[in-house]
This record gives structure tokens, C-alpha cells and sequence, in this order.
């Protein structure tokens, strides 16, 4: 027994519970049919237009994409358990908080990793008509694997905060929107105008961009304060809906 | 049905629970032994689900103690859930999963090594052979129920606790659950909660009441019956009035008081809720009557004077 007790049970039926659903297979679809319309789209990606061997047209656009679809595959992990009552099932099973929901959320996880690396065929693709970065093309995986990370853990937390999917996914929309978006120009205008403490906040408010760190893992750049932001930004969100569900689970 | 003097495998030591300002469960004490199978009643809302929430660690008490074989439900909580099997009300389960999933799943979960031995058991004895492939939410009230009965069984639980088993069930439905736990219960202690008074003069060997958060009895359904207050009442019907015996009646000492429910058919009330048949026997000769009977208790008699006035 660990704190972690259930976690790998609980992984395996989640897990296996987006592929027993109709729900699973259209998310992939619409994910898949998504990506590749705003890569190519001329709007958006211009990948056809661009004409280079590189993936930027395709991962720029993918953090605004999974903005919407991480809540969406969050909403119902805790908030179903709630409304059906078969969170108290499973929190008087030997199970501990931590292994059901770490469980939970690396099947998510990984169920959003099978979404992405279903995008492959767009590397074959670059890969034949040219000779493409392959360090930015690995790198851009991780900052994606790593960006959905956290929108899963922000909508997460949102679905251990109330019974309703819709206002899980709508909150958890909203809270990944504030931080994708707090490091725009705009934004960090606002931040700084504000007396006495602006300037602070500005360089908050930029460190917990998750658009500039996305950016800069894309362009090849691993650094120390990109991957701590991620890693810390995804545990601390964990913690709260752990926190939060163990004071909520029984209303 | 007697208390059993079996080992003591719940043991419940003085718990509060507040849910806000509101007093959920008040100092409430009681031991379940292996043998027994403890009923718990109360009217909606007394705290009944809240207290068998805290001995499967659903629930934190504010105060006191509970252990279960041993085990404390705070410090020691996996080692509880290990030794509980639970039917939460309405028993829950999840709806998309098949009956085979599930119970896989649970198997999982317990770290069951047998698997198909378990669930071969704990299907033989719910009779969910026919449903096995069938998703849960496709399933029939009563299978539902099942399920959760097969989850609670199947790791062959020491203490097994469960929140209304047979409500909403048909009649059939309700004898099988009740033979059921009637057969599983030598080993194991037992506790359910029921609005079904009938249920616990049947299956319960021990009774608990509880009001507004309170322990109110704790005893056997027997003795319960016993403190009903209609217990041995004589009621007696009369072939024509007789003003003289009913005066006379009323001066015997045992009577506490005679409800006239006509002019010829009588309620005798006696103080101390023992029979004194005998005793009205020779008052009685020469007498024409239609009928003498002596009215045995009833629990629900009993549950209604002791909770009448309480709402959820």
C-alpha cells in the first residue's frame, strides 16, 4: 500500500473507458480533421503555401486548438463521478485520492498523447517533400504533450469543483484561455499599469505565459525555466483539485 | 434471532459529525460482532448513511473513533477498505462498463489473485449469469442492485455494509437479497440500513435507532417489539355491551387504560406491556364473546413512537 495505491486500475479503466464510447473516437476525429484544416488553411497555417519542410504551420496552431478540446475531455472525469454517486464507490475501495486522481489524469493524458501521435502522417509528409529540423519537430511534440498536460490538470481541477460537465468544461475554457493569453502584449499593458506593484506583475504575468513557453520550445529551445514552468504549473493544478475534490467529494 | 458473542469487528466509539452548524451524527457508540446482522433505522436524515460513510472512510468524524477488525478509519484507512465490502444507497456503479468489466475492475482495484474464481462466487450467489456482457446502464433496477452486491461480495468482505440493499426492489427481488445476506452472514458482521421494518424483524438480529443525529435503542429486534407500545394489548369482542366488565376490567390493577373502539369491542392496555391473559381469564366467564386476541408488538410500532414528529 502507497500513497499512490489504485492508481494503475484506475489508469486502465479510464483509459480504456475513451475507447468503449462513441465519445473517444469523434474527439480524435474532430482533433485530427481540425489540425490538419488550420495547417493547410490559408487563414491559418498556410503550410502548402509556405512551401518549407518545417512543422511550424502545424504546432503553431495546435495550442488553440487543444484550448478547447483538454476541457472537453476533462469535464466529465470528476464531475460524472459526483453527479452518479460512484465517487463514493470508489473512494471506499482501497484506492488513496492520489492514485485515483493521478490515475485519471495520466489516462486523459495519455489518451490525448494517442490523439497527437496520430497526427504522424503530417511528419512523413514534410519528411518526403524535404529535409526538415527534426530537433524543433521533437521538441514541438513535447511542448504540446506538455501544453496539454496542463489544460488537462486547469480543466481537471474545474471538474472536482462542481457536478455539471458544461460548467466544468466552460470554466476550465476560460482558466486555460487567461493563461494562454496573460502574456500577450495587451495583457501585460494592463498588468503594468497598475501603480506601485506593476512592474512585478508584468514579469509574472509574462513567466506564466503559456503561449511564449510553447513558442519557445517549438523553436528548438529546451530550457530549464520552460520545462520547471510546465512541470510546476501542471503539479500545482493537480494539488488544488486534489485538495479541492477531497473537501467536495462528499456534497 | 440473538446477539451473537462472536469478535468484535466494528467498533464505533463516540463519533460527531457537523456538517456546518448542522449536527449530522451526535456521540453516537455501538459494536457489531461477526454473526451479527445489525439494522439500522431512522427516519430520512438522521444520520444513518452519514454514519455508515465514516465506518467505509467516505467520511472523516469530527471526533471519536472508529475501527473496523482492528484497524483505525483514519490512520489506517486502506487497511479498512480492504476488509469492508460496501453497497452504497442506490448503489452506484459505472453505467458504460459491462457487468464482466466492472467486477474486473473492482477485482483490479482489491488486487484479487483468483479472479475467476471471485467472480464465479460472487455471480453464483447474486445470479447475474444471465447479464454478464450487458452493459450497466442497460441493466434492470434490480440487476443494478445486484452488481452492486456482486462488488461489495466479491472479495469475500469481514464486515459488509449496505446503505437501503432492497430498496426499490419487488417483492421477489427483496427475498433474494434478504436469503442472500441471511446465508453470507455466519462469518461476516453486517450492517444495513432499511426503511423496511419487516426486513429487520426477519434478517437483523440486532436493531439500532437513530433520530436527529442520536443513538436511540440498540438492542434486538425482539426486544424492540417487545417495548412496542401496543405489545399484548387484549383486545377483546364482545358478543353485546357489558358496562359491568368494563368497569371491572378497569380496576384491575395491570390495566393501564381500555379503548372502546364500539360499544362492544374493547382495547385492553397494560401498564407494564407483559401478557395478563390469564389473569382477565376468570373475569371473563360466563361472558359471550366473539373473539379474544393478544397483540404482539410490532418494530415499526415501536420505530414510529420513538421517531413520530422527526422529518428530514
Amino acid at each position: 500500500m502507497s500513497r499512490y495505491t489504485g492508481l494503475k486500475a484506475v489508469f486502465k479503466r479510464e483509459f480504456r473507458g475513451y475507447f468503449a464510447t462513441p465519445l473517444g473516437y469523434i474527439f480524435m476525429v474532430v482533433f485530427l480533421i481540425a489540425a490538419g484544416l488550420l495547417t493547410v488553411s490559408r487563414d491559418f497555417g498556410r503550410f502548402l503555401e509556405l512551401r518549407q519542410a518545417s512543422l511550424d504551420s502545424f504546432f503553431n496552431f495546435l495550442p488553440w486548438l487543444f484550448v478547447a478540446l483538454a476541457p472537453a475531455v476533462a469535464m466529465r472525469l470528476w464531475a460524472e463521478e459526483r453527479k452518479t454517486g460512484t465517487v463514493e464507490l470508489l473512494f471506499t475501495l482501497p484506492i488513496t485520492l492520489r492514485g485515483s486522481y493521478l490515475g485519471k489524469f495520466l489516462a486523459g493524458w495519455s489518451f490525448m498523447l494517442v490523439s497527437l501521435a496520430l497526427t504522424c502522417p503530417v511528419v512523413f509528409v514534410v519528411a518526403w517533400l524535404g529535409d526538415p529540423d527534426w530537433g524543433t519537430i521533437i521538441t514541438g511534440y513535447l511542448a504540446c504533450a506538455l501544453c496539454v498536460g496542463l489544460y488537462l490538470a486547469i480543466g481537471m481541477t474545474f471538474s472536482a469543483m462542481t457536478k455539471n460537465q458544461v460548467v466544468a468544461f466552460i470554466l476550465g475554457l476560460a482558466a486555460s484561455m487567461i493563461f494562454l493569453n496573460i502574456g500577450r502584449p495587451q495583457s501585460l499593458e494592463v498588468f503594468s499599469s497598475i501603480a506601485g506593484i506593476g512592474g512585478y506583475l508584468e514579469q509574472l504575468a509574462a513567466s506564466m505565459s503559456i503561449i511564449d513557453h510553447f513558442n519557445s520550445l517549438t523553436r528548438g529551445l529546451i530550457e530549464l525555466r520552460t520545462l520547471a514552468f510546465f512541470g510546476i504549473s501542471t503539479l500545482g493544478w493537480l494539488a488544488a483539485g486534489m485538495a479541492l475534490l477531497d473537501e467536495v467529494k462528499a456534497s | 434471532m440473538q446477539a451473537t458473542s462472536g469478535e468484535v469487528l466494528v467498533e464505533v466509539n463516540r463519533i460527531k459529525k457537523y456538517f456546518g452548524s448542522i449536527k449530522a451524527v451526535d456521540d453516537i457508540s455501538f459494536e457489531v460482532r461477526r454473526g451479527d446482522i445489525l439494522g439500522f433505522l431512522g427516519p430520512n436524515g438522521a444520520g444513518k448513511s452519514t454514519a455508515m460513510k465514516m465506518i467505509t472512510c467516505f467520511l472523516q468524524q469530527d471526533t471519536g473513533s472508529i475501527k473496523v477488525c482492528g484497524h483505525d478509519t483514519i490512520a489506517e484507512d486502506l487497511a479498512v477498505r480492504q476488509k469492508i465490502g460496501y453497497l452504497p444507497e442506490s448503489a452506484p456503479a459505472y453505467g458504460e462498463m459491462t457487468v464482466t468489466g466492472f467486477l474486473n475492475f473492482v477485482l483490479d482495484v482489491r488486487g484479487v489473485d483468483d479472479r475467476q474464481a471471485a467472480i464465479d462466487k460472487a455471480v453464483e450467489m447474486t445470479g447475474l449469469h444471465k447479464v454478464m456482457n450487458q452493459t450497466i446502464e442497460t441493466l434492470s433496477k434490480g440487476f443494478k442492485r445486484r452488481v452492486g452486491l456482486a462488488q461489495a461480495l466479491i472479495h469475500d468482505p469481514e464486515v459488509l455494509i449496505l446503505d437501503e440493499p432492497t430498496d426499490g426492489l419487488d417483492p421477489n427481488q427483496k427475498k433474494l437479497v434478504q436469503d442472500l445476506i441471511l446465508k453470507i452472514a455466519r462469518n461476516k458482521a453486517i450492517i444495513l440500513s432499511t426503511h423496511i421494518l419487516d426486513e429487520v424483524e426477519r434478517i437483523c438480529n440486532r436493531a439500532i435507532i437513530i433520530s436527529e443525529g442520536q443513538l436511540l435503542e440498540d438492542s434486538t429486534p425482539l426486544d424492540l417489539m417487545e417495548k412496542a407500545p401496543n405489545h399484548n394489548v387484549i383486545h377483546l369482542a364482545l358478543a353485546e355491551e357489558n358496562k359491568e366488565l368494563v368497569s371491572k376490567i378497569q380496576e384491575l390493577e395491570w390495566v393501564e387504560r381500555i379503548v372502546r373502539e364500539t360499544e362492544t369491542r374493547l382495547e385492553i392496555y397494560p401498564k407494564d406491556q407483559m401478557s395478563h391473559l390469564a389473569e382477565l381469564m376468570p373475569l371473563l366467564e360466563g361472558i359471550h364473546m366473539e373473539s379474544i386476541t393478544v397483540q404482539e408488538g410490532r418494530l415499526e410500532d415501536f420505530f414510529r413512537e420513538k421517531t413520530e414528529g422527526v422529518c428530514a
